[in-house]
């Protein structure tokens, strides 16, 4: 443990900034090789609780680990399967490009307008609270079944937590260089370019984090509910026909993407702490 | 009142009479959408009839449990987590990867496991609640003065009175924090579930309304759930907001 003690002490200040659902500990601890051993220590954990589970729920819904593995490495070896998995990436990519762009115009224009942010950033928060899947119904008749419906539905679970953390990392970018930009008479767009960006990046960095898990949730609840290819609607037809070797597959499949993608963006969020 | 309440106010009036002008001109045709004082209107005959009482009282029922177990379990394991460091650096990972892994995916499993009841869906809507609270009270357990603790051991405190007196009381603004999400991820979890399987409550309302494009139930229920979930946000934010000023932390 006392290997890290430096590391967590840099991390550990500038994390607190963040936000409430992210401690000091969950972006802090994740490094190699402690990460690592970590790691290993989960995954190993994990498997035994499945494992264990399975031996008591038995086959009526559960299938062991080795099976789950087998029958998910058949899937991948099908072209059906690529053609869903390569809808949910477009719809999945697209969402997220719109959070991203959309949610950081959000966050600059009341990051640097105090005015503009005390009126709208309750609201913000306000319909971050709100279950979005209520709204579901409403997106669907406007949209349209299909693709664009998805994207609209992945969109609205990321730009908003983007947005709220892009304020807050604007609004701690120090005033000193700020005020050394007016000097220099930088317009907006270099403002933003050459200082606000670069000196806020890691927290912009840990909202994209959150908003790159939430798009995807999005995404996949949008085709659960009302689509005809992709995983959510694989997903949904497998619990539909009580296919548990699929529903077991593509959960297993699900969680292994959002984890690994998640951990890795973890890392790469700690890397521009540490450089900050 | 403060001009930036007042631009707010005046920003959701602007907006809620300009969906009313579009409804009235037709640019937003009425299969999609009825006008804003039709779906209030609607809202309070629906609530004044009690036709879908029994739906609504199941599904913030549940949603209230959900999140009573989330809080509860989330703050007695965070207690317990506190205490091995080992055992928290081992599911700091699971907390910082948590919300990327879409928990309806484990929906079916739950069925299968518990039945087509209530219990899934609560189950469903305290995992996605529980975590939430569980890194907020580690966040607000780091952060207890050391030199309470201290006192509390020359006092001759016990483990528990120590948490109940000192502990908790000083990470209460933190727990609050996860309690507030918490609470608006038991009322997702619980909607959620109802709207992929389910046979009663608000979600499976909303989608069953939807299916048969029946717009006076739809839109109210939705503005009933926006509504709830907006206000018990904003009191818990309020309260929390008083218990860090009184702490000095904001």
């Amino acid at each position: 443990m006392s290997s890290k003690l430096p590391l967590n002490a840099v991390v550990s200040g500038k994390v607190d900034t963040v936000a409430s659902t992210e401690t000091r500990s969950a972006a802090q601890d994740f490094h190699i090789p402690d990460g690592l051993r970590n790691g290993v220590t989960l995954v190993v954990a994990l498997l035994v609780f499945w494992q264990i589970l399975y031996w008591i729920v038995g086959e009526v819904a559960l299938r062991s680990p080795l099976e789950t593995l087998g029958f998910t490495a058949h899937l991948v070896t099908t072209g059906q399967f690529w053609v869903h998995l390569t809808e949910t990436a477009q719809a999945f990519g697209l969402a997220l490009l719109l959070a991203v762009v959309i949610g950081l115009a959000i966050g600059f224009t009341l990051g640097l307008n105090g005015a503009i942010a005390e009126v709208l950033e309750p609201m913000l928060v306000a319909v971050y609270s709100i279950p979005k899947i209520t709204l579901y119904p409403i997106l669907l008749l406007a949209f349209g079944l299909g693709m664009s419906a998805k994207v609209a539905f992945g969109t609205i679970h990321g730009v908003i937590p983007i947005a709220l953390f892009t304020i807050n990392a604007v609004r701690n970018v120090k005033r000193v260089y700020v005020k050394t930009g007016h000097v220099m008479r930088l317009n907006p767009a270099d403002m933003i370019a050459r200082i606000v960006l670069p000196a806020a990046m890691p927290e912009i960095f840990a909202g994209i984090r959150i908003g790159f898990s939430l798009t995807l949730i999005g995404t996949l609840l949008g085709e659960m509910f009302a689509s005809q290819r992709g995983l959510g609607f694989l997903l949904m037809n497998a619990i539909g026909l009580h296919n548990i070797d699929l529903i077991m597959a593509l959960t297993f499949l699900l969680v292994v993407i959002a984890g690994v993608s998640s951990s890795l963006l973890l890392y790469l969020n700690q890397r521009l702490y540490g450089r900050a | 009142m403060k001009s930036a309440t007042f631009w707010r106010i005046g920003i959701v009036v602007g907006f809620v009479g300009l969906l009313e002008v579009l409804c009235f001109v037709g640019v937003i045709p009425h299969l999609t959408m009825q006008p804003p004082h039709r779906i209030v209107i609607d809202l309070v005959k629906m609530l004044a009839s009690g036709a879908l009482n029994a739906a609504i009282a199941k599904t913030l029922g549940n949603a209230a449990i959900a999140f009573v177990i989330a809080v509860v379990t989330g703050v007695a394991s965070a207690i317990v987590i506190h205490q091995f460091e080992r055992v928290r650096d081992t599911l700091d990972l699971v907390f910082a990867t948590y919300y990327a892994i879409p928990v309806f995916a484990f929906y079916p499993l739950l069925i299968i496991l518990f039945g087509l009841g209530d219990a899934p869906q609560i189950f469903i809507g305290t995992m996605l609640g529980v975590v939430a609270v569980i890194v907020n009270t580690l966040n607000g357990l780091d952060r207890v003065p050391r030199v309470f603790l201290k006192t509390a051991k020359m006092g001759h405190m016990s483990a528990v009175e120590t948490a109940w007196r000192i502990t908790l009381p000083c990470a209460a603004p933190y727990i609050l924090t996860g309690a507030k999400l918490a609470v608006a991820y038991s009322l997702i979890g619980i909607i959620g579930a109802e709207f992929i399987m389910s046979t009663g409550g608000m979600g499976y309302e909303i989608s069953f309304a939807y299916n048969n494009f029946d717009n006076a139930i739809m839109y109210p229920l939705i503005l009933l759930i926006l509504i709830v979930s907006i206000t018990i946000n904003a009191l818990l934010a309020r309260w929390e907001k008083k218990l860090m000023n009184r702490r000095g932390l904001r």
